[in-house]
């Protein structure tokens, strides 16, 4: 009987059914970071309880450090306090920990890919949502609450109930100046926000065959905004390729075998989905948002809706409720909306590629003024590679701030925040009203190249025009 | 350790209308740099009830009627971007002792189900016909029979459903799946053995 690559890792990991019916499930790997797991220690401290596999923890420290200062104490007591907490339970209860002064440190899902603990057939956990871009690598990667993070803590598992799958097959290929983070927020605007609740996605097509590990990771991070708790890609060439040599991964006659059975964990052909959607990568444009969810997006060339025109009460409802929060006007062009901040960076868009790709075009560019521009390396990692390739010189030479790692001004849970009403051209995940740190700060969600083009112009932009990426 | 077996919750209403509420909107992240669940109560909703001042604007958990409230009405989709358990804590702490929802968001969903608190799906029709009854009359009594997935409130009664596992969970007092995973500690550790990537 075929299977798909889901079932096959659900399989390996289930430990026995409970008596609700949900699976206790084996997390094989489990990530940490210091904001959803200070109460998780705080709980196994008043059970009584040892971490089980302490080996297969690892922790980061990414929401609350600030980009622009690395010495401790951190300016604000609160963050402060966050670190030097998980400094502690790390160091109690015997876990790694990528802590600034290792030169690892970085957003939680970049730096798993990056030391090569993320790995096809396992199971993942975090307690984030964005814990879904390590289903890249084919495996099954989930985000999980505190009281969750407790159980994986105490006992390696947690109590689980089997997702369906959906297969998300992108045909074609995708036009020039069109990126992952169009796909993704294509899918989303296609299937909706809560499109994939009690699904994971399965990623597929020949634009998926030909993406980079990096491309794969940004369209499974957003499966969550599409309401789809995991998100995967097929385990190939490209896969082991990434993996090769990094100080996780496996090694000699290990790294062999290794190889043998990711290739075994990829769907069988003629396996079963729960359902399957099909999109023609000629269809997908330059992606921006104009509302206050991943969902309310559209083409670089389209106007803003007008609820006059929707079908159903609700729906206009919903979008009046976006253009109020966003100050848009219905029926305008959404190219040329004014722009205050652009961020690049995230656990979306933070790592080499994507800055790569934006050198490529920015050198001999400059930030408009008025704009505050910064960029934000994913990992300590990412930032070395750049320093060593220059990329970060082409940045400051442009006006961008260029910073220390961390999630930065995609939640601002530290320093980087957006003031007031402005409106910020980001790279990041999530539009949500307050999302980037002032209650009444706007998102408009997009990939790097796009940022880049706000960046330069003052303006939300097609960057096949701003930067002359060729039309065909 | 034994468990509360949450068969039946009543209490009054607060209708939080809209699709789509999002755990930032529930918690904003600037609350969540804490090391304890304590005093989240107090942020529920943050920026939707109170102006940059502290000032306080027009909002239902603001209206001194449904002071009190501990079943929140509310649309699609609810509960739904970050995993930050902050978010039904925050409502936990603030007293909600359940959410009557046309859809709620996965983690959100399996979050509030392993702190004991109930989240019931209902038509939109139903949803509306609460909210009525609450809003005409705030003293309303507001009971959801988890078990029976009903919902009685001012002489009517609507169907609702859960999710069998969370229904079974909260009914028999085993929400809280700790207890059940370390009896599997053995099974799990005989599971990990077969799997060449976790072992030391």
């Amino acid at each position: 009987m075929p299977k798909t690559l889901f079932e096959k890792v659900w399989d390996t990991h289930a430990v026995r059914k409970l008596a609700n019916g949900q699976t206790q499930l084996l997390v094989g790997t489990h990530l940490i970071h210091e904001v959803t797991s200070p109460q998780a220690f705080g709980m196994m401290r008043d059970l009584g309880l040892k971490v089980a596999m302490p080996h297969r923890t690892f922790a980061t420290v990414d929401h609350i450090v600030p980009t622009d200062q690395v010495s401790e104490p951190y300016a604000d007591p609160l963050a402060d306090a966050m670190i030097k907490e998980l400094r502690k339970s790390c160091k109690e209860f015997g876990i790694t920990f990528f802590d600034r002064s290792t030169g690892k440190q970085g957003i939680v899902h970049i730096v798993g890919p990056e030391q090569g603990i993320t790995q096809p057939g396992t199971t993942i956990a975090c307690g984030d949502s964005h814990t879904s871009t390590h289903g890249a690598f084919g495996a099954i990667a989930f985000g999980i609450g505190t009281t969750q993070i407790r159980d994986v803590l105490a006992t390696q598992t947690m109590a689980l109930g089997k997702l369906k799958v959906r297969r998300i097959e992108v045909g074609g290929r995708l036009r020039p100046g069109v990126y992952a983070k169009d796909v993704i927020l294509h899918i989303i605007t296609t299937l909706g926000v809560n499109g994939g609740t009690g699904y994971a996605y399965e990623y597929a097509g020949e634009v998926f065959d030909r993406f980079s590990m990096e491309e794969r990771m940004t369209v499974c991070n957003m499966s969550i905004e599409g309401g789809a708790r995991a998100g995967y890609v097929n385990p190939d060439e490209t896969t082991f390729t990434y993996l090769k040599g990094r100080p996780y991964s496996p090694k000699g006659a290990e790294w062999d075998a290794a190889i043998a059975r990711w290739r075994a964990i990829a769907s069988d052909p003629g396996c079963a989905y729960d359902d399957v959607v099909r999109i023609d990568a000629a269809d997908i444009a330059p992606t921006v948002t104009w509302g206050i969810n991943p969902g309310q997006g559209l083409p670089i060339t389209g106007r803003i809706p007008d609820p006059a025109k929707a079908a159903a009460a609700d729906e206009r409802a919903s979008i009046e409720e976006a253009l109020a929060y966003m100050k848009l006007r219905p029926g305008a062009p959404i190219k040329g909306t004014k722009i205050d901040v652009a961020f690049l960076g995230s656990c979306t868009n933070g790592r080499l590629s994507d800055f790569q790709e934006v050198a490529r075009f920015l050198k001999g560019r400059h930030v408009a003024p008025g704009v505050k521009a910064i960029a934000v390396p994913g990992s300590q990692g990412v930032g070395l590679l750049c320093a060593e390739m220059g990329i970060d010189k082409i940045f400051r030479d442009a006006g961008f701030e260029w910073r220390a790692a961390g999630c930065s001004m995609c939640l601002a849970m530290n320093p980087d925040k957006l003031v007031g009403d402005q409106l910020c051209a980001s790279s990041s995940n999530r539009n949500f009203k307050g999302r980037q740190g002032s209650p009444t700060g706007r998102t408009i969600l997009m990939s790097p190249l796009m940022v880049a083009a706000a960046a330069v112009t003052g303006a939300v932009a097609d960057a096949r025009e701003v930067f002359g990426v060729a039309s065909n | 350790m034994a468990l509360e077996k949450i068969t039946r919750v009543a209490g009054r209403a607060v209708h939080v209308p809209g699709n789509d509420i999002d755990t930032d909107r529930i918690i904003p992240a600037r609350f969540m740099k804490c090391v304890t669940f304590d005093g989240l109560g107090e942020y529920l909703f943050y920026d939707m009830r109170r102006n940059a001042d502290g000032s306080t604007k027009a909002h239902p958990l603001n209206d001194p009627r449904f002071n009190g409230a501990s079943v929140l009405l509310s649309g699609v989709n609810f509960g739904c971007g970050s995993s930050r358990e902050h978010a039904p804590q925050a409502l936990q702490k603030h007293g909600i002792r359940a959410v009557i929802a046309e859809g709620f968001a996965e983690i959100f969903f399996g979050n509030s189900t392993t702190l004991g608190m109930p989240c019931v799906t209902a038509s939109r029709v139903d949803i509306a016909r609460i909210a009525a009854a609450v809003e005409a009359d705030p003293a309303t009594e507001v009971s959801i029979d988890v078990a029976g997935q009903k919902v009685s409130f001012a002489g009517q009664t609507v169907s609702v459903s859960i999710r069998d596992s969370a229904r079974d969970a909260l009914v028999n007092g085993r929400w809280d799946p700790i207890g059940e995973l370390i009896e599997g500690a053995g099974d799990a550790a005989k599971v990990a053995g077969k799997l060449r990537y976790m072992m030391a």
